[in-house]
């Protein structure tokens, strides 16, 4: 792999770890969905590094996209903050 | 504190044996024969420019019916649950004026973009799946912009049942003529073209029709049914 893919891929990768942080260690569960959809979008550039654009579209549209929309969805329904 | 440290032991121990199994195989070694087969005859065999599609739609086409299927008996379950539940409303505060007029002019080029993947499924990334979800998340922008915006139900299930029923009458019309389910009866076609991949293009706009009915129909329990707000 040539040095550009492989220093993207570093950047991409602790943006990756820094919003699973932030997914799993807040209490503000709002920010915790926001992080999960950063997540999904940083995991569908990833295919498209890899080569599979087909997986990258459909993570980024179901993991990014529709499934935040459920999640708000639920936590406007029940509590923003986790006890 | 113990449980989020076997927490992180555990991920480290998943990421362990996941380098142990990659490296195992270096990357883009030699295919195995299944897949490598897929890749030299798929596009003269089934007339798809899109490798994946052809594995999706037609050498694994009755997987992606049992999908639809699963997909199916979640939205259904996730229906038949809400509606059980009386959430008490809070208030919410009225969509500004630039969400509800940029919605009002997005909706349509949203949905546009959502029939174009799933119409080009066999010629570029993507598909029923996506496609459908595109469309879902359309309705999810209205569903946020207008507090009064309705989706009927009736037509939600009618366009659901029609494209399954449809689906299943093509695999059982391939069983017919060919002597398998599902198997491709249209002619492949010029490749590279719109009107190529003989079912595929068929499958995937009644998956994408599926698809979307069933997402906008989860959005739609989830939101409620609040008459007056």
């Amino acid at each position: 792999m040539p040095e550009v893919i492989l220093i993207i891929s570093g950047v991409l990768g602790f943006f990756l770890l820094v919003s699973a942080l932030v997914a799993w260690l807040t209490r503000d569960l709002l920010v915790a969905v926001l992080a999960t959809a950063a997540a999904g979008l940083l995991v569908s550039l990833f295919y498209l590094i890899l080569q599979a654009p087909d997986v990258a579209i459909t993570e980024a549209s179901i993991g990014a996209g529709l499934t935040t929309g459920i999640f708000v969805y639920v936590l406007s329904k029940t509590e923003r903050y986790e006890k | 504190m113990i449980k989020k440290a076997f927490l992180i032991l555990l991920v480290a121990f998943t990421g362990y044996v996941f380098f142990v199994a990659a490296s195992a195989r270096p990357f883009g070694s030699p295919r195995v024969v299944v897949s490598k087969r897929y890749l030299e005859k798929g596009l003269n065999e089934t007339g798809s420019q899109n490798i994946v599609t052809s594995v999706v739609v037609l050498y694994r086409g009755f997987d992606t019916l049992g999908e639809v299927t699963v997909l199916f008996l979640a939205a259904t379950a996730l229906a038949a649950l809400i509606s059980g539940f009386p959430f008490e409303r809070k208030e919410r505060t009225e969509p500004s004026l630039v969400m509800s007029t940029a919605s009002r002019y997005l909706f349509p080029l949203i949905l546009l973009f959502g029939a174009y993947i799933f119409v080009h499924g066999h010629l570029t990334p993507g598909g029923g799946f996506p496609g459908g979800v595109v469309i879902a998340s359309g309705f999810l922008l209205m569903f946020l912009a207008f507090r009064k915006y309705r989706v009927s139900e009736g037509g939600l299930i009618v366009t659901e049942g029609l494209a399954g029923f449809f689906y299943v009458l093509i695999g059982l019309i391939g069983l017919y003529l060919l002597g398998s389910f599902l198997a491709s009866f249209l002619p492949p076609g010029r490749l590279h073209t719109l009107l190529s991949g003989g079912i595929i293009p068929l499958i995937y706009i009644l998956i994408g029709f599926k698809v979307g009915s069933e997402m906008t129909g989860i959005l739609r329990s989830l939101k409620g049914e609040d008459e007056n707000g």
